[in-house]
């Protein structure tokens, strides 16, 4: 039987999480996650070598081979983290033995449904997985069952499920839309199809399935004023689960949205989904900016950072066009692999000072100067900052904007600079200064954390040509 | 026997609202289950109605489904939750009826102005039905922000996915993915919000939202 890397790169999550399920012991655990999201991860890899057919279930072309690799690696490197986070978690007794299984097992469900959603050429295997996605991580971060956990996922379960559910309805509704052309059944919900005909749809229907579409995944993409959940579930989840949830699961709703926004761009009858997209992302951009200044939790902090970024990326894919396209996709990427690396470093952080308040912590750089200067140097990255990649990508959007609506880059370059000045405002207490707190050692494994970052210096001083290729043919394939 | 099919299908449909409006007033909980209870019942038969009149054998298991699951377990399960719980004779604050009954009222009315505008050129029956089934979903949705406790908002979630399996079933031939991942889906949510409701009695002895709401925003 020939190695097939589609099947590989939703089974090995799969069976990974069974046997996690069953499997007691936290060293072997630990170490079978890490096994299992690398051996995803490289068969996500194998998948730019060999490109199975679309078939009427499953589906991979350059746009969501991007996104598989990216959530595949980001995955690996958390779990990575993840081992050295959760052992602490044991000894400290803030997690059992039970609540590490059921949390590996969560996780690689989690990594089961994203890559689902991602590689689905049917919109309600889609919309399924992006629900599964949810629940696993609704679960998660009820994990420490204390009453701001339980508050937390509560309310990210009421409100994910009503973005889901308004979802569904637009997933209903784009069916309708296709029904009366493609005729009844299967091969109205399979993407490819629907894409290749979706000129002759109903107009009116698809626009109001996309108002649907776009008020129930961009509630999972948390967009203001639909963000509520986001930075609950942020601070109060362990923080593995806070660097997937903001690296990858926010990547995955917004992959759904696009597959839609290709699906209108074919009718021309159709509304432009642009500006709603455009709109939508500069308001999470200056209201997140803004709400950066009152933040006292560091991990709610970085949550509000993640809507700010959120806000870019969905207005730079609003705008469209080759160049913002690309803009967009660099940008995602950069942010993927920033805020994740972030994560990991605060992650340590509350551990040694024992609390995610900003205000007990200080002087990092003097007591634990590895673990202080990266997380300062993950500041910088995702404020933006040159030579590092967040700057090339942020300058990109802009310029593009200036070249074709003033009036928005202004707004776009006002809400960034807002941020910035958040940012550094913080860091500076908890980065320099008197040593605050605790001042333990911390036995972190600084690798994920370290190569992540040099990833993102490396895409900001030098893009090797064949990336950049493939990220130009990726925004033309998204118009 | 067409004009017959799409007008049984109709009368279900807008049974299905009434009873939405129904719940949107009840302030006991055991009076609301039972609503809830008779919603499920009507989705039903409704579905089974479909699945009749469009020949679709597979809709019968969304049908019996609903009825299973939705009309007999869950507000079964629901009952002996309350009761354990020592909230079955709670009263509960719902926020002015008056207003939130007119609010119902401008909901229902904006889904036929909606979806009766941008679906001239779909069959009568597949029209009528995403409408009632939008006014259905908007109307759990109203429950849900109007409501304080847990058990009721998940009530007026579950009565929002009526809506949803009800737009489902409507569409003619839709595939049989969509209604049993519906149908999981709602199972599945059924035994999340069952273990939270078990530990957020455990923990703070209340069901009641506000009181979660304490801990809302930043901590000092």
């Amino acid at each position: 039987m020939r190695f097939d890397a589609l099947a590989a790169v939703l089974l090995i999550p799969a069976c990974a999480s069974v046997l996690l399920a069953l499997l007691p012991g936290y060293r072997i655990t630990a170490r079978l996650n890490v096994l299992a999201t690398f051996a995803a991860f490289m068969s996500a890899i194998s998948l730019f070598a060999v490109r199975p057919q679309p078939g009427s279930y499953l589906l991979v072309d350059n746009l969501n081979s991007t996104f598989i690799v990216l959530t595949t690696f980001v995955g690996f490197t958390t779990s990575v983290f993840s081992a050295s986070y959760i052992g602490y978690e044991l000894e400290s007794g803030k997690l059992t033995s039970r609540s590490v299984r059921f949390y590996h097992a969560m996780y690689q469900v989690l990594m089961f449904a994203m890559n689902l959603a991602l590689v689905a050429n049917n919109i309600g295997v889609m919309w399924v997985a992006i629900e599964l996605a949810t629940l696993t991580t609704v679960m998660m971060v009820g994990i420490y069952r204390t009453h701001e956990a339980l508050e937390a996922a509560w309310k990210y379960f009421i409100l994910g499920s009503v973005g889901i559910a308004l979802a569904l309805f637009g997933t209903i509704l784009v069916y309708m839309a296709a029904r009366p052309v493609v005729g009844e059944g299967f091969d109205a919900m399979v993407w490819t199809t629907l894409v290749d005909r979706a000129g002759s749809f109903d107009p009116a229907l698809l626009n109001v399935a996309f108002v649907f579409l776009l008020l129930g995944y961009g509630t999972k993409v948390g967009l203001a004023p639909l963000h509520a959940w986001l930075p609950d579930a942020h601070a109060e989840g362990p923080t593995p689960i806070s660097a997937v949830l903001s690296g990858l699961l926010l990547n995955v709703a917004l992959y759904a949205l696009l597959r839609f926004k290709m699906l209108l761009a074919v009718n021309p009858a159709a509304l432009a989904p642009g500006p709603l997209m455009v709109t939508l992302g500069l308001i999470s951009l200056v209201f997140a900016a803004f709400m950066l200044y009152r933040r006292r939790d560091i991990k709610r902090m970085f949550a509000y950072s993640s809507i700010e970024h959120m806000g870019i990326i969905t207005f730079a894919f609003g705008m469209g066009g080759p160049l913002a396209n690309f803009a967009g996709l660099l940008h995602m990427t950069m942010h993927s692999l920033t805020k994740s690396a972030i994560f990991f470093a605060v992650g340590h952080v509350a551990q040694i000072k024992g609390t995610q308040r900003i205000a007990d912590m200080g002087g990092l750089t003097e007591t634990n100067p590895v673990l202080g200067w990266g997380l300062i140097l993950g500041v910088i990255a995702i404020a933006g900052m040159p030579p590092l990649g967040i700057f090339m990508s942020e300058f990109l959007v802009v310029s593009s904007t200036f070249a074709r609506s003033p009036a928005l880059a202004i707004v776009l370059v006002f809400g960034l600079l807002v941020g910035v000045g958040g940012l550094f405002m913080r860091l500076n207490a908890v980065a320099f200064g008197e040593p605050r707190g605790p001042t333990a050692k911390s036995k972190a494994s600084y690798v994920p954390l370290f190569s992540h970052l040099a990833l993102v210096l490396m895409a900001g001083v030098y893009m090797p040509p064949a990336l950049v290729a493939w990220f130009e043919s990726v925004a033309k394939l998204l118009g | 026997m067409s004009r017959l099919g799409f007008d049984i299908a109709h009368l279900l449909a807008g049974l299905l609202v009434l009873i939405s409006f129904l719940q949107l007033y009840q302030d006991r909980l055991y009076a609301l289950l039972n609503i809830f209870a008779l919603h499920a019942l009507v989705l039903a038969l409704s579905v089974a109605w479909q699945a009749f009149i469009q020949d679709a054998p597979h809709l019968y298991v969304t049908a019996a489904l609903a009825l299973a699951f939705k009309a007999i377990i869950i507000p079964v399960v629901l009952h002996r939750i309350i009761v354990r719980l020592g909230i079955h004779r709670e009263i509960e604050q719902v926020v002015g009826v008056g207003p939130v009954m007119l609010a119902g009222i401008g909901l229902v009315a904006l889904s036929m102005v909606v979806m009766l505008r941008v679906t001239q050129q779909a069959d009568p029956l597949a029209r009528e039905d995403l409408a009632f089934a939008l006014a259905v979903v908007l109307l759990g949705l109203l429950m849900m922000v109007t409501r304080r406790n847990a058990v009721s908002q998940v009530v007026g979630f579950m009565s929002l996915e009526n809506g949803l399996v009800l737009a489902a079933t409507g569409a003619k031939g839709m595939p049989l993915v969509v209604e049993i991942s519906v149908a999981f889906s709602i199972l599945i949510a059924f035994i999340v919000i069952g273990i939270f409701l078990f530990r957020i009695r455990e923990r703070f002895d209340t069901v009641d939202l506000q009181a979660l709401d304490r801990f809302r925003g930043e901590r000092r």
